[in-house]
């Protein structure tokens, strides 16, 4: 691989990276729950460009269609046909709030060090499980099926 | 090359995504917040199909993205279902499965 292209790469990954983190902090920190879904926009298209950098151009298209193009439509629905107002509010938080940062903090730790030392072998895990993935496809073809008419059944008023 | 770089990543998103599910009172945030950590599953698989040079971590990225959204689908209609019986989406209020 060209040394200029591993330069660009990492430079596009920093800049993606920053953005996504900073995104991230705001979609949990908001105290609007639509800015706080626009922001999760940006953590979702900033992941899809992730994905073009390791040459996952299949699975970024993905990531564009179904999160950005599907799954935030159904957040802003939710948001609108669940909340009375929109915009800020200052009780979004509940009350063991404080609990939620050494939590995260120290699993962030464990994750760190494990993935700084990481030394698995995922081939033949990943070989023993897709060598046939035509099945999983199918069953993942009536989860959806599934969650459509679960949906549909659960939202519908009688 | 990227690999460590990309699971630290994953790290980061997953455990804001933790953050968000423990602190935050709104059902539709805490669905934002399980939206991250799934994302964060998202970049490891990647950074290991990219380390193996194989498309499985590929496949099982799509799949990844398949369940969510049928779980955030699932999921939107519960809240929805549960704001038109209750008026109210704050967990906290509704404590009705606690002993």
């Amino acid at each position: 691989m060209l040394a200029e292209t591993l330069v660009a790469q990492n430079i596009s990954f920093g800049i993606i990276a920053t953005v996504m983190v900073v995104g991230a902090i705001r979609v949990v920190t908001s105290k609007n729950v639509v800015h706080a879904a626009l922001w999760l926009v940006c953590v979702l298209a900033g992941a899809a460009a992730q994905y073009l950098l390791v040459y996952a151009e299949f699975v970024a298209i993905t990531q564009i269609l179904v999160y950005v193009g599907a799954v935030m439509v159904l957040f802003l629905f939710g948001v609108m046909l669940t909340r009375a107002r929109i915009g800020n509010e200052n009780d979004l938080n509940n009350k063991n709030w404080a609990l939620g940062i050494p939590v995260a903090l120290t699993m962030f730790a464990a994750m760190a060090i494990a993935s700084t030392a990481v030394r698995i072998d995922t081939q033949a895990v990943s070989d023993a499980i897709f060598k046939p993935y035509l099945l999983p496809f199918w069953a993942l073809s009536f989860v959806l099926l599934v969650a459509v008419i679960g949906a549909i059944v659960l939202a519908r008023k009688d | 090359m990227l690999i460590n770089e990309f699971l630290l990543l994953g790290a980061v998103l997953f455990c804001i995504g933790i953050y968000g599910v423990i602190a935050r009172k709104n059902a539709v945030m805490v669905l934002m917040a399980i939206e991250l950590i799934l994302n964060a599953v998202n970049l490891n698989l990647l950074a290991f199909a990219l380390r193996n040079g194989s498309p499985d971590g590929h496949v099982f990225a799509l799949y990844v993205i398949a369940v969510a959204a049928a779980e955030v689908g699932v999921g939107l209609g519960l809240v929805l279902l549960i704001y038109r019986n209750k008026r109210t989406i704050a967990l906290d209020e509704l404590s009705e499965m606690k002993g």
